[in-house]
């Protein structure tokens, strides 16, 4: 339990120290945010669809946590070959305590980067229908944290190469985003990417938060949830395995 | 303290492939002796401290640290043992202090212990006064000298140094070795380290074993290694056994990666 927590700890801790990065990682959301946001407005109130801002605040929450999650599993990578946890590989604790420490850390920096722009995008504008119903899409952001976080885990302890990261983020950390419906709504799509859309856990993550903060969720609160649920639990045990694996 | 070996290698392999790295090596190391792994590159020091710490398992043969096998009592075996890797395994955001109490923890340094052998050996290392300094903000030779500091704080019976001076300027490597002899007199802890300086072989260690192409060419005391080839240095004497051909190696993802590294560094 003491690893595990000061594993936790210590993510939490650089996070706290990084400034630069926190203000440069949020840049991007802030970009979807702003430009999308206000920018695709227009449109979206004219095709009948009420207030665009509204309707994408949760999808760039939830970007922002599948961004930091998956770059946990960046600096995982470095971290095995140059840095602490190569440390923590030949410790007398058990390899699954460093990976339930490393991935709650990770999660919950991403939490964190999601609560902050949750707080821009209602200066920007957002209005949840219910205050009730925040703590709830607090337990939807964690999900979606642990979901991303166990996989950049699996990924981390399994990718030999930088390079191999780049094609990462490329052909998967992207497509998750673009495919999620954070940016459209899931009614009326054409069939192969409604199909794949369905396969995108972050939609779900999206979608659960939409349920619960504009109150228009597509497949419904409870779905949503229990689809997170099933696809942390894989993850996380696939993340634990192939840590497990690691060969320094 | 008994005659038994501390680390007892005998006819370990390591094969990756179809290359050996290690191939056939048996030595003995005795209790608080300071003993020097000597060869050139890609001979197969790396593979063999990786073998000893657990992170590898031999192909064939058997190993013993402190008369258990790793490969089959890991944890009991990683309490007793302290490394320092070639590639650095600090945390560099966080303090000098942060990087020994978080070691405490993972090897259950009780509280208060950690609280004192901490500060013993912070001052021993001489980087008391930087305690709640970033590690980032260290020098190369502070940065080592704090990976031993801790490698030290769970008390290990063993403390495994891969390449400790790589890339230190010649006083942090001298002031490096005046802190490593000074272990054996305050600690009593045996120390098995790598390095291809022939000087600093010959300066720290008891013995040597001088291993080349994953196969080790000869073993003894610096003196006896000299008489053994007719040398009179045992620079001369390791080139005697090893001969002087260049090895060129390939560059390895880890290698590939290691610029990076040093890159984001900056």
């Amino acid at each position: 339990m003491n690893v595990i927590f000061i594993l936790w700890l210590r993510e939490v801790k650089k996070y706290k120290r990084s400034r630069v990065q926190i203000v440069a990682s949020l840049g991007a959301p802030l970009m979807y945010l702003g430009v999308l946001g206000f920018g695709h407005g227009p449109v979206f109130q004219r095709a009948g669809q009420g207030s665009y801002l509204q309707f994408m605040a949760p999808g760039v929450i939830g970007m922002t946590v599948l961004f930091t999650a998956m770059f946990s599993g960046f600096a995982m990578l470095l971290d095995r070959q140059f840095g602490f946890l190569k440390e923590t590989l030949v410790a007398p604790v058990p390899r699954l305590a460093i990976m339930i420490g490393r991935t709650l850390g990770g999660a919950t920096v991403a939490v964190l980067q999601g609560t902050l722009i949750f707080v821009a995008t209602l200066i920007a504008g957002f209005r949840p229908v219910s205050l009730l119903a925040v703590p709830l899409a607090f337990l939807v952001i964690a999900l979606i944290a642990v979901v991303f976080a166990a996989l950049a885990t699996a990924i981390g302890s399994t990718l030999k190469e930088m390079q191999g990261f780049q094609m990462v983020m490329n052909f998967l950390v992207m497509p998750i985003f673009f495919l999620s419906g954070a940016l459209y709504p899931l009614l009326g799509l054409p069939r192969v990417l409604a199909a794949l859309t369905r396969l995108d856990p972050l939609t779900y993550g999206v979608d659960g938060m939409r349920g619960l903060l504009i109150g228009n969720a597509h497949f419904g609160v409870a779905f949503d949830v229990a689809v997170l649920l099933g696809v942390g639990v894989l993850f996380v045990a696939a993340g634990a395995w192939r840590f497990s694996k690691i060969e320094a | 303290m008994s005659d038994r070996p501390i680390i007892r290698v005998q006819h370990i392999v390591k094969s990756f492939g179809n290359v050996m790295a290690v191939n056939d090596v048996s030595f003995d190391v005795r209790p608080g002796e300071i003993f020097a792994f000597l060869g050139p590159n890609g001979a197969g020091k790396t593979t063999t401290i990786k073998m000893l710490t657990t992170l590898l398992r031999p192909t064939t043969g058997s190993l013993e640290l402190d008369g258990l096998d790793p490969t089959t009592h890991q944890t009991e075996v990683r309490k007793r043992f302290g490394v320092v890797f070639q590639d650095p395994s600090l945390d560099s955001d966080l303090t000098a202090w942060e990087n020994m109490d978080i070691h405490g923890v993972l090897y259950h340094v009780p509280r208060h212990a950690r609280r004192e052998r901490g500060e013993v050996l912070l001052r021993m290392f001489e980087l008391w006064e930087r305690r709640d300094g970033l590690v980032k903000t260290f020098s190369g030779g502070m940065k080592r000298r704090l990976e031993i500091a801790r490698g030290l704080l769970h008390t290990p019976k063993v403390l495994f140094l891969d390449e400790p001076t790589l890339g230190l300027d010649p006083q942090s490597r001298n002031q490096m070795w005046t802190h490593v002899r000074g272990l054996r007199a305050t600690e009593g802890v045996t120390v098995f380290l790598t390095t291809h300086y022939m000087d600093e072989a010959d300066r720290v260690a008891d013995r040597i074993a001088v291993i080349d192409h994953g196969r080790l060419v000869a073993t003894g005391s610096s003196a006896e290694l000299k008489t053994q080839t007719g040398a009179d240095s045992l620079e001369a004497a390791f080139l005697a056994l090893t001969g002087t051909t260049i090895r060129d190696e390939s560059a390895t993802a880890a290698d590939q990666m290691r610029q990076v590294a040093r890159v984001w560094r900056r």
